[in-house]
């Protein structure tokens, strides 16, 4: 359950052009404050951290509440990567699990 | 001073040593600011001063939202040397939704997908320098999306 679907898309000239980078993380986002068909709440489990990054250099650090949506979708902007670029998402949540993507960077 | 004492004095400046780079590095998630009920709380929490409004974000959300469990925002910001980018919704059960920091190339600018419990603000701090500045968009939720 922890694959991200991801993609990434250069339009224009590598390094010049801009990479639109898209995914969507597996992840139920649970708030706490949700119950279950018994009437027990559904004890929080959300992703906080999540890091992304070009070539392992960082361009995104985000943190996350449990206000995201259930299966988090980002879409994101990069100045400076080049098709075959690496881009690489590790994420970890509040229970301490970790997940992560990369995808390689292609043209639009 | 004992031996004893020295020792331990000494191991625990080490260890103290050890730990801090590791301390320093990794991303640590803001409890308190996420934890935060109101907006002034989360804001205080992640050190955000006094906000300008400005017209150079914009924030596109649906005016009216049917499902508050997935509410699409795309958020740019156009201000000069933006850093950061906090997301709060007012009329959640806890405010602060996301904090945002970009770097080495990443553009300000984003698409996510987040819950709100009610008709809110949705609100947008961007962080330029030392400046802050900020912008909102009025979200009607039909269905509550926060359970």
């Amino acid at each position: 359950m922890d694959n991200i679907k991801m993609r990434a898309k250069l339009s224009g000239e590598n390094i010049s052009g801009i990479t639109e980078v898209k995914m969507i993380m597996n992840h139920p986002m649970e708030t706490g404050r949700k119950k279950d068909d018994f009437g027990q709440l559904i004890p929080s489990y959300f992703i906080q951290l999540v890091t992304a990054k070009l070539n392992d250099k960082i361009v995104l650090e985000m943190q996350w509440g449990t206000g995201i949506s259930k299966n988090p979708y980002l879409t994101f902007y990069l100045k400076g990567a080049a098709v075959n670029d690496k881009i690489s998402i590790d994420w970890v949540d509040n229970l301490g699990k970790t997940g992560n993507g990369e995808i390689l960077v292609v043209a639009a | 001073m004992q031996r004893r004492d020295f020792l331990k004095i000494v191991s625990g400046a080490l260890l103290a040593l050890i730990l801090q780079p590791i301390g320093v590095l990794a991303a640590v998630w803001n409890k308190a600011a996420f934890e935060a009920v109101k907006i002034n709380d989360a804001k205080n929490n992640l050190t955000i001063g006094q906000e300008t409004p400005s017209k150079d974000i914009d924030i596109v959300a649906p005016d009216r939202a049917e499902n508050g469990a997935i509410v699409q925002v795309e958020i740019t910001s156009r201000i000069p040397n933006t850093e950061a980018i906090s997301v709060l919704v007012e009329n959640n059960p806890t405010a602060l939704i996301a904090h945002f920091v970009f770097s080495n190339g990443a553009l300000p600018q984003l698409v996510t997908r987040i819950k709100m419990a009610d008709t809110s603000d949705v609100k947008v701090i961007v962080k330029a320098g030392n400046a802050y500045f900020s912008a909102t968009k009025n979200v009607v939720v039909l269905e509550n999306g926060c359970g």
